[in-house]
């Protein structure tokens, strides 16, 4: 964050004279297909060759539109039957019971109702478990990809974990709000928010009272949610905007306003005063040019480039997507619009720049190669292994991504769950059912047969290549492959198509988008 | 390959001075690391494993410390636990639970008769037994506690206290198979912000596994992967050669990986100079003594073993899990023995809470508070340190902890790791000397 602000001067004196706005549109030539294929990429999950071209006849314009207003596309997702009732607060007979069975020192009632709550428990995982590949398979199977997409960006930013609040209906009421905000308006998310009994639960806001603050959300809406940390505030305006959130609770499954634990005196939050609640206090946040400049730096580290340290032109774009949504008053839409339309977004420098989250490397690889699904539980627990379980992120950070996402061992996870989603076999070893799906791979590359319907070992191998890595055949990857295929024949069958699948899998710049 | 195999050696051999050139390389390391061969200033000893090695064991779940270590002189003890309480030494066997293992009789605390084992290192002088380590305002929560002891902070918030050890002794660098865990998730206690573990379940899934699909997939894959740092790299690394781009960053890692996949599957593939028994722990032990033995770079290694929140049903479940974790560190013990590397190795064992004084109406204890950690081997200053918790004075039923964990961590990492504890942990603790002076 301190290289954006101490570039940021700079940058707002000599990109004008630069002729560097990196926000204009792209010039409507210059949407080919590779640029198509990163857009799909960045703003979804990736695509076959077929949607891939479909995008492209669309044009820059129509293609963007296509995926930011997927308000107007039909849901397809399955619904779901998930129960709100697990967790629930035990009713007043129940209270009563375990009183009297702890004063009179009624061992075995004690222990029933223990073990009671243990099954209770038990299920509720069981239920998040169920919804972790509800939300895995709706990310597969979803027309509207950018929604999912933004609803897993939302859940890393207003980053929740079940482990600690333990109530998967909150979890999914949660995910509920934030698919529904996603394009929407930032203050309605974080108005949201600050109501959600997910959040309020795992940031302790349902302690935070009159009497006996506890500064847990505040500090983090500030630190997190909003302003990023250290950003133009201070431990006072932390203590002043906890005395505004309290009281906000929630009783069973919905938001509860206890007004008896609101702090209605007067507060001074960042240079403000008044009697603040929870709505004024998101107002005066987001009024905050810091604000703006945050949630841009989230957005450009998601969609365009997450390396370490942003370019000139990144920090451009950063800059002016910051502006873009102080200009918007917070709507997300536009600026998202404006974002895939730029001639940033599609620059070189940002090609092939995003790690991709092992969300996005399932996903993705899955719908751009037309995978089966395969076990969607072998799934989760891959994506376990590579370091992000859906609605269990480590931390109230949730996860750093970028690089983070690499190690020695999550590659060896990623390179394997290519083969998985490909050929269908377990690693040895791995707790994964293997999977005799059916998979005809040869659809790839269908359009490249000539008019004879033959097939050119090299040409597919080519094709294949530029299309796994969004365009990047490399000459000495290229030549390392066609030394395999060349060795196994000179036609193309599905068997060496999954192979070769197997091996770009395998290469260092597939975990790239 | 020979070229990159002698570029690799020389990372582990000089250590983080010059794997700290894995920032810039491919191009900085074929320009200058030859020339930095002569350095007097790189003073580590090629060939010669004098490092000392680290091993954390967790238990995970709330090891019920009160029935580890027994304190059978305090009748309080049994008052707390009618059924669950284990007697003193030489008692006769009741139900079928045996009586406690003779610990120190002036301070009245025996060990949990299955810690045969502990007892045997106990008598070797390899056993340094902590009592009521924990901190205040203990947390009950499994995982709030859990991340409490890995961050060594009480807001339980940042990097790991293994991996800032490493942050701190590499100067920003990460060393190449410095960490590693065996299990599914690294710990976070060895995550670094820039200090990174290697974890893996089982040696045979921390490898490519396309290559069992067709013989001929191995060559190709091998050059895709091993392309990574030196000469063979530029024209696969393109013109990004050189620079910190996304690509390059994977292109090392990739190669990392593939050179620690080789060093760890050849490591464990030798059979062990002992017998360990077939637990979970001593499988995990037993890869880590074949590491240790093969002279990786390792400097920390972690384990684990769960099953320790014993609600209900406790007394067998405990028993078993006392003589799972007795009989596998006992092995481990052995055959560092047999590789003469026990001088040089140290074992942690803790848990992130104890349990309640009380045992409960299911047979079993809830989470409770402090409890006692171990640390094993031939570095460890052997006897029993800190006095028992006591039991009448509680915190709300629970145990006051009488030594801060991070003191624990003090004595291993100034003592030990000979690394700035009060940097590494943020704070000054007590080191209550639990290593041995040499």
């Amino acid at each position: 964050m301190s290289a954006h602000e101490s570039v940021e001067a700079s940058i707002r004196s000599t990109a004008h004279f630069m002729g560097q706005n990196t926000l204009q549109p792209l010039p409507k030539k210059d949407f080919t297909y590779a640029a198509a294929q990163h857009l799909l990429n960045r703003a979804g999950f990736g695509g076959t060759p077929t949607q891939i071209r479909a995008l492209t006849e669309m044009g820059l314009d129509k293609a963007v539109d296509y995926l930011v207003d997927f308000g107007e596309l039909p849901e397809r997702s399955s619904g779901l039957d998930f129960r709100g009732d697990i967790m629930r607060q035990p009713t007043r007979e129940e209270q009563e019971t375990a009183r009297r069975a702890r004063i009179a020192g009624d061992e075995e009632t004690i222990a029933r109702l223990q073990r009671e709550q243990q099954m209770r428990e038990r299920t509720d995982r069981d239920q998040l478990a169920s919804m972790q590949r509800w939300w895995l398979a709706r990310m597969i199977e979803t027309g509207r990809p950018l929604e999912e997409k933004l609803t897993l960006l939302w859940h890393g930013h207003f980053a929740t974990g079940y482990r600690t609040i333990e109530n998967s209906w909150h979890m999914l009421a949660q995910n509920g709000l934030l698919r529904r905000e996603c394009a929407g308006n930032f203050a309605d998310m974080v108005r949201g928010i600050i109501r959600d009994p997910a959040m309020l639960k795992y940031l302790d806001n349902d302690e935070n009272r009159r009497n006996s603050p506890n500064e847990n959300l505040a500090r983090e809406l500030l630190e997190l949610f909003t302003l990023g940390e250290g950003n133009g505030y201070s431990e006072q305006d932390i203590k002043q905007a906890a005395r505004a959130l309290t009281g906000m609770t929630f009783r069973d499954n919905a938001y509860f306003f206890d007004a008896a634990q609101h702090d209605t005196a007067a507060k001074a939050i960042l240079g403000r005063s008044g009697n603040f609640a929870g709505d004024e206090l998101v107002s005066i946040i987001l009024e905050r040019p810091q604000c703006a400049r945050f949630i841009a730096t989230k957005l450009f580290r998601f969609f365009v480039n997450d390396a370490p340290q942003p370019s000139r032109d990144g920090l451009d774009l950063t800059e002016r997507l910051a502006k873009e949504l102080r200009d918007n008053r917070y709507e997300l839409r536009p600026v998202l619009r404006a974002l895939f339309r730029s001639r940033g977004f599609y620059a070189p420098e940002n090609h092939l720049a995003v790690v991709k989250s092992p969300t996005q490397l399932m996903v993705q690889t899955i719908r751009s190669f037309a995978t089966p699904t395969r076990d969607m539980s072998a799934l989760v627990q891959a994506g376990d292994l590579m370091g992000q379980q859906l609605f269990q992120p480590p931390s109230v950070k949730g996860w750093d991504g970028g690089r983070a996402w690499i190690n020695t061992a999550t590659l060896f996870v990623r390179q394997n769950v290519v083969v998985y989603l490909v050929t269908g076999r377990r690693p040895q070893a791995f707790d994964w059912s293997p999977s005799d799906m059916a998979y005809d791979s040869t659809h790839l590359v269908e359009h490249l047969r000539d008019a004879s319907m033959s097939l050119d070992p090299e040409e597919a191998t080519r094709s294949l290549l530029s299309f796994a890595l969004a365009g990047d055949a490399d000459a000495a990857r290229l030549a390392q492959l066609n030394g395999f295929i060349g060795g196994l024949g000179d036609t193309v069958t599905d068997d060496r198509i999954k192979a070769l699948l197997c091996l770009i899998g395998a290469m260092p710049e597939f975990q790239l988008c | 390959m020979h070229d990159l195999a002698f570029t690799r050696r020389l990372f582990l051999q000089r250590g983080c001075a010059l794997a700290s050139l894995t920032a810039t390389v491919p191009y900085f390391i074929e320009q200058s690391a030859m020339g930095m061969l002569g350095n007097p200033l790189l003073s580590s000893n090629p060939g010669v494993p004098d490092e000392r090695i680290l091993v954390v064991v967790q238990l995970g779940g709330g090891n019920d410390g009160l029935n580890t270590v027994i304190p059978y002189g305090d009748a309080e003890y049994y008052r707390a636990r009618p059924q669950l309480g284990i007697r003193g030494p030489g008692a006769p066997v009741q139900n079928g639970q045996q009586s406690a293992l003779e610990l120190n009789q002036a301070r009245g605390v025996g060990l949990h008769p299955n810690l045969v084992g502990f007892r045997e290192l106990y008598d070797a002088g390899s056993l340094a037994i902590v009592q009521g380590v924990g901190y205040p305002n203990p947390n009950r929560s499994h995982f709030t506690s859990m991340d409490i002891w890995h961050t060594g902070r009480l807001d339980a918030k940042g990097s790991g206290w293994i991996g800032r050890y490493f942050d701190n002794a590499c100067n920003g660098t990460p060393i190449p198979e410095g960490a590693i865990a065996i299990g599914r998730a690294a710990p976070l206690a060895m995550e670094g912000e820039v200090q990174r573990p290697i974890s893996f379940e089982n040696p045979s899934m921390f490898r490519w596994m396309g290559e069992e699909l067709h013989a001929s997939m191995k060559d190709p894959y091998d050059a895709i992967n091993r392309a990574g740092v030196i000469g063979a790299a530029s024209s696969a690394a393109g013109s990004n050669s050189g620079k910190d781009t996304q690509k390059a960053f994977l292109m090392r890692t990739a190669l990392d990986a593939q050179l620690a996949s080789d060093r760890i599957r050849a490591a464990v593939a030798k059979q062990p100079l002992v017998q360990y028994p077939g637990h979970g722990l001593a499988r995990q032990l037993q890869t880590i003594g074949a590491m240790i033995r093969d002279n990786m770079p390792t400097r920390v290694y972690y384990a684990s073993m769960g099953g320790f929140d014993t609600h209900g049903g406790q007394a067998g479940a405990h028993g078993n899990l006392m003589r799972h974790l007795a009989e596998s560190v006992k092995a481990f013990q052995n055959d560092l023995i047999e590789q003469r590397n026990d001088a040089r190795v140290l074992t942690m064992v803790f848990s992130e809470f104890g349990r309640r004084v009380k045992q409960n109406g299911s047979g079993g204890t809830d989470h409770g508070t402090a409890a006692p950690t171990f640390l094993i081997g031939p570095a460890a200053k052997p006897g029993v340190f800190g006095a028992h918790p006591s039991l009448i004075d509680l915190d709300q039923g629970d145990l006051r902890y009488g030594i801060d964990f991070r003191s624990v961590y003090t004595s291993i990492l100034e003592d030990w790791m000979k690394a700035p504890a009060s940097k590494i942990l943020r704070g000054d603790f007590v080191n209550p000397g639990l290593i041995r002076k040499t």
